[in-house]
């Protein structure tokens, strides 16, 4: 129950005093906690229909305890008059939860006084109420679902394990779904607006939670069409990057996009999962093209994690929720893989003239000038970043500038959220190689 | 979600945890942690014991999923009770010694009937729930709760009734014995 607390309790002691025994006869109802009961959920008593289609036929014949006589069946209420007996017993439940009128009371609680049946069953939904209670809305700790499954893993070792690469898409997956387990209509429908950096300046564009879903699912959609998979926008998707496809499967969506996306995302999340780990060396050789780039599915399945972790991050500011970044682990494979793609990045912008020429050609796998990126706190690491060339080799001799960023600072750059020259970074050495590395940063982003 | 998984899935669950599948065991755990912690929760009312527990009810199923009978009802039935059965047995375990017998058995049957309602409110049909949630968290009357949810007030009436017969269960069978066979316990 999802209630915000103010539980109430009907004030207890001021019925009638029924003559009812003081425990509540014990009910042949089936409890699907007792030993060996089969029905997937509890069953009313007497109620041998099926449970979860009792709502939708408000004319079926009401299920009632054992205390009920022939009399049962709401029917309707005559407007005054004395009430029946049927129409009494049928307040009982709102009566206990002092959810009627004070006339309705009144009259429920004289009837109490007079008919045995109908104090026992008022007395044993009084103390069914106690047993409700607001749900304390204890957020699972993120952190214990690795540790669980750990722990299952140390007792008995999977036979077909998750691939290590895939552990922090899996991880963030879980978490953002966590993050999403509680939300009610209002966090779904929050607006959110999507950041990221484009050539030289940022972008944006407005959407609201469950857009921001779509949004990955579009995306996820791509990885898991090289594996084969259904893709979310269907089978005549064709090509496309990110952005055009997110653009269509908004457009393709109910519109506002609602809550009802969640299942869809998290179903193909899981269903990438499994199907990665029964892929084995095969999924070595399938890469997934996002248009500027294509990456090895292992690479796709970190930056899908690192896109996933970011976009829940808009998501927890949109709702006001805090949220932790990943583990320095899976931080720093994700910092490994922007590192990895800013060579080829800052050869793009150069030809697109956004970034300075190289200073002289370089033989592939020469050493060429460097820059040395330093990233500290969790996640923390050093990589030597090709500046001239992305087939040249790092070389400490030829190192020309320094970067320092913390991992979350250098996290939010690479995701488009802070722009180049906002970005604290402690610089040393040539400014200009500086510049073209923080902006190339920030180009890795996109919608 | 997923409240009402169907019985294929709960089979193919158990087949692929059976077989050894770590992907499955993840979402296993995406399923029901927080219905095992919950549980857990209700009946220790101490977190890391609830962390703990949540720790052996998955390593115990992980270990043992031939040990689930679909044709004895559902997963998440199966997976509640082995919750509740290890957190009752640790409750006992710390409870031992701390009172008189008579006191820890009222104990024990109390966190059984509020572990048990608390499973009762999460799986019953989602319009008693609602209904239930108006009436009772948001103070509506049953004229209120029938408004807002598009429904008769008789039918109104019928919800919060059979909803809060549902829930009296939980204490009708909460002095039955604490650790029905084929629970197994895990190490």
């Amino acid at each position: 129950m999802n209630g915000n607390g103010n539980a109430h309790h009907p004030g207890d002691g001021d019925g009638p005093g029924p003559v009812a025994p003081r425990i509540p006869a014990p009910r042949g109802a089936a409890d699907d906690l007792g030993p060996g009961a089969a029905p997937a959920r509890p069953e009313p008593g007497a109620h041998t229909g099926r449970p979860t289609d009792a709502h939708e036929e408000p004319s079926e014949e009401p299920p009632v305890g054992p205390a009920s006589g022939p009399d049962h069946g709401p029917g309707s209420a005559p407007p005054s008059e004395p009430r029946s007996h049927a129409v009494l017993k049928s307040l009982l439940g709102a009566w206990a939860l002092a959810a009627c009128s004070a006339e309705e009371t009144e009259a429920v609680e004289e009837h109490l006084t007079e008919c045995a049946g109908c104090a026992e069953e008022a007395l044993r939904l009084r103390e069914a109420v106690s047993l409700l209670h607001p749900d304390e809305n204890l957020d699972l700790d993120p952190l214990l679902r690795t540790r669980v499954l750990e722990g299952c893993l140390v007792r008995r070792p999977a036979r077909i394990p998750v691939p290590l690469w895939a552990a922090p898409y899996d991880t963030e997956t879980a978490r953002l779904d966590a993050l999403l387990q509680d939300f009610g209509d209002a966090e779904w429908h929050a607006p959110v607006r999507l950041k990221w950096f484009e050539d030289t300046g940022q972008q944006s564009r407005r959407t609201t939670v469950a857009g921001v879903i779509a949004h990955l699912m579009a995306v996820d959609g791509m990885v898991a069409a090289v594996l084969g998979l259904d893709d979310p926008l269907g089978p005549d998707a064709g090509a496309g990057g990110p952005h055009s496809r997110t653009e269509r499967f908004w457009a393709a969506s109910a519109d506002p996009v609602t809550r009802r996306v969640r299942e869809p995302w998290r179903e193909q999340s899981h269903t990438l999962l499994r199907t990665v780990s029964f892929a084995g060396r095969a999924a070595d050789t399938l890469t997934v093209d996002y248009g500027p780039v294509a990456l090895p599915l292992a690479d796709a399945f970190l930056e899908r994690a690192f896109e996933c972790w970011v976009h829940a991050g808009d998501i927890a500011d949109a709702v006001d929720y805090p949220y932790d970044p990943p583990s320095g682990v899976h931080m720093h494979a994700m910092i490994d893989l922007a590192a990895r793609l800013l060579p080829g990045v800052l050869a793009g912008r150069r030809r697109a003239g956004l970034a300075a020429p190289a200073q002289g050609l370089v033989a592939a796998g020469a050493p060429g000038r460097t820059l040395r990126l330093e990233i500290e706190g969790a996640g923390r690491g050093s990589w030597d970043i090709a500046l001239d060339s992305p087939a040249a080799a790092t070389s400490a001799d030829h190192t020309v500038a320094e970067i320092a960023l913390d991992a979350a600072e250098f996290c939010r750059l690479a995701a488009g959220h802070i722009a180049p020259d906002e970005a604290a970074a402690g610089q040393h050495g040539d400014r200009e190689a500086i510049r073209d590395v923080l902006f190339a940063a920030a180009s890795l982003s996109r919608l | 979600m997923a409240k009402d998984a169907p019985p294929r899935w709960d089979r193919r669950m158990q087949q692929r945890l059976a077989r050894g599948e770590a992907a499955a065991l993840g979402e296993l755990y995406d399923r029901f942690a927080s219905l095992v912690h919950g549980l857990a929760y209700r009946v220790l009312g101490d977190e890391r014991a609830a962390d703990k527990i949540t720790r052996e009810v998955f390593g115990y199923i992980w270990e043992n999923p031939d040990a689930y009978d679909p044709k004895q009802g559902s997963l998440r039935a199966w997976v509640a009770r082995i919750a509740q059965g290890q957190a009752v047995a640790r409750l006992r375990q710390t409870e031992l010694g701390r009172g008189s017998r008579e006191e820890l058995e009222q104990k024990v049957r109390m966190a059984q009937a509020a572990a048990r309602a608390d499973y009762i409110v999460t799986s019953m049909p989602a319009p008693l729930r609602a209904a239930l949630e108006l009436a009772y968290f948001q103070r509506r009357d049953y004229r209120q709760a029938a408004a807002d949810l598009g429904v008769t007030e008789d039918e109104a009436r019928r919800r919060l009734r059979l909803g809060l017969q549902l829930l009296s269960t939980a204490y009708a069978l909460a002095g039955e014995g604490t650790s029905p066979p084929g629970w197994g316990t895990a190490r």
